[in-house]
């Protein structure tokens, strides 16, 4: 055989290997939480409140407290970021400082959640009052998916063909009527999928509530935006780390996963979904 | 004989992008319902004129203009101009066929709807109109609610073009119509337009000089951002007073 034969199949070999050890790894994660997990799912697991330190009963308020957080999340950030991918993408001139803005959002994505975590502990929490509550936890995750949204707000901005935008300004719309009938629209599936993937990452953050929004246990369901809640990430956390009956703590905390990773599996496929949509319209 | 009325007046203008001239000491007079022939090589700041004259090239950052451009009378830049005004008694048709991802009656409505009309019947009416005009409602009149995406290049065209009719303009641009199309496509797009110039005033960017003979009544000959030539169409093709007028429609460089 011809060296660059050979050389050719070890190259395909290899990246066969890697390719293989990623689906091993995927693969291995959702067999070992649904394995695992799936003992302890059962109707009163997802309906009930938990009972006998943490051991017996459901996970019911850190399902809906997930819930009320991804969604308080998504209020904070979705009409902020738009907002603001809009003036970023239609609006401002480009320059210097625009791209610098930009950069300086693409850098938030790179903060640590924690860290998000401690401001939000020390700006909404105590500076402004609101104590450990859903609204202060739905601030600090909103301010955590601010980046994703804006940017894949403006990838589905800057994708709208300037073709559409003339067309519309030819016809005598202003360029606000442009912007809203015609810009937005023809974006719109893509600004979806930036959301979805969001509340994807949203929902399974366990650092920036650790102090801004979740309690260990409560046997009581939020009553309003300034009640503490549980949390599915933090609720792992909890049962991992505290309380005295470590096996049966585990077996809970594994149906907890396995909850998480149904919710952002669906909520991932959503995504998709809208994005095939998006293909066939725009070809 | 002589009932020329003139629509459009542009006046000594001088475009720049950046520092690049791209149009220098255009003057030239478009004549109410008639059809205006602007061609020239690529780069020779045809289309650059046509976007002047609806304004469209203020959509392009770092640019400067010279000179002034009369619609009717009336400076197009003059300050207290809305362009946005300009551009409804100006309409476009662009070099690409650029529907709206929509359905065809929503393409045709869109110019009415922005001017807020909202009488339901006045717009079915006139969309059916516009399509008539456009020599499009045969073809399509079963489908109406349909994505506009779904018709042919040629009729993609046709529905730009009744777009543009449906907020009644006075005046019709065309930048290069034709030259994403099939010949049948591009002899349909003709035929309209010389149907079109008895109620609209017409302006068409080639660089198919045959069309230009064929559809125009006017014809101006551009050349590295200058207007070269312009006089009656059939003069220009038959005795051109200019050698680089003559050397580019005998095809000698283009």
């Amino acid at each position: 055989m011809k060296k660059h034969k050979v050389t050719q199949n070890i190259g395909f070999a290899l990246l066969f290997l890697c390719m293989a050890v990623t689906l091993f790894f995927l693969g291995a994660i959702i067999y070992f939480i649904t394995i695992r997990g799936i003992k302890v799912i059962s109707w009163e697991f997802l309906t009930q409140v938990p009972r006998n330190g943490m051991t017996e009963g459901g996970v019911a308020p850190a399902i809906l407290g997930t819930f009320y957080l991804t969604m308080g999340a998504i209020l904070v950030s979705l009409p902020l970021g738009l907002a603001c991918a809009i003036y970023l993408c239609e609006y401002s001139p480009k320059s210097a400082l625009v791209n610098l803005i930009r950069m300086s959002i693409n850098n938030l994505a790179g903060v640590p959640s924690v860290v998000f975590g401690l401001f939000g502990f020390a700006v909404f929490v105590k500076y402004m009052k609101f104590g450990v509550s859903i609204l202060s936890g739905s601030l600090t995750l909103g301010i955590l998916a601010l980046p994703v949204i804006i940017s894949a707000s403006q990838e589905a901005l800057t994708a709208v063909p300037q073709s559409l935008r003339e067309a519309s300004l030819a016809l005598g719309a202003s360029k606000w009527q442009t912007i809203k009938k015609i810009v937005l629209p023809t974006a719109l599936p893509g600004i979806l999928t930036g959301v979805i993937l969001s509340i994807g990452r949203v929902a399974g953050e366990t650092a920036p509530i650790l102090f801004t929004a979740a309690t260990f246990y409560t046997r009581h369901y939020p009553d309003s935006v300034f009640s503490e809640v549980m949390a599915l990430p933090y609720h792992i956390y909890a049962l991992m780390t505290e309380g005295t009956h470590p096996d049966k703590q585990a077996a809970i905390a594994y149906g907890c996963g396995l909850i998480l990773l149904v919710l952002v599996l669906l909520i991932s496929t959503i995504a998709i979904v809208i994005r095939q949509k998006q293909r066939v319209i725009h070809g | 004989m002589d009932r020329r009325i003139v629509k459009i007046e542009a006046r000594d203008i001088n475009f720049f992008y950046g520092s690049r001239q791209a149009l220098s000491s255009v003057s030239i007079e478009i004549y109410k319902n008639q059809v205006t022939a602007i061609i020239g090589p690529s780069g020779c700041g045809k289309s650059t004129f046509i976007r002047l004259l609806n304004r469209m090239n203020e959509l392009v950052p770092n640019t400067s203009l010279k000179g002034a451009i009369l619609l009717e009378e009336e400076d197009i830049f003059d300050p207290s101009v809305d362009p946005v005004e300009i551009r409804r008694r100006i309409g476009m048709v662009f070099q690409k066929p650029n529907p709206f991802p929509k359905s065809i009656f929503e393409n045709v409505s869109y110019g009415l709807k922005i001017n807020g009309i909202t009488d339901g019947n006045f717009i079915e009416k006139k969309v059916g109109e516009s399509l008539k005009k456009a020599a499009l409602w045969d073809e399509v009149k079963d489908r109406i609610h349909e994505n506009a995406l779904k018709l042919s290049g040629g009729q993609q065209q046709r529905l730009c073009i009744a777009r543009c009719l449906a907020v009644e303009p006075e005046v019709l641009l065309f930048d290069e119509p034709c030259a994403s199309l099939d010949p049948i496509s591009t002899s349909k797009i003709e035929e309209l337009i010389l149907e079109l110039k008895k109620y609209y005033t017409i302006v068409i960017v080639t660089h198919n000089m045959q069309q230009a003979a064929r559809v125009s009544d006017y014809t101006a000959f551009f050349l590295l951002g200058e207007l070269i030539e312009f006089g009656k169409t059939q003069d220009i093709f038959t005795a051109p007073k200019d050698k680089r007028t003559e050397d580019y429609i005998t095809g000698r460089f283009g």
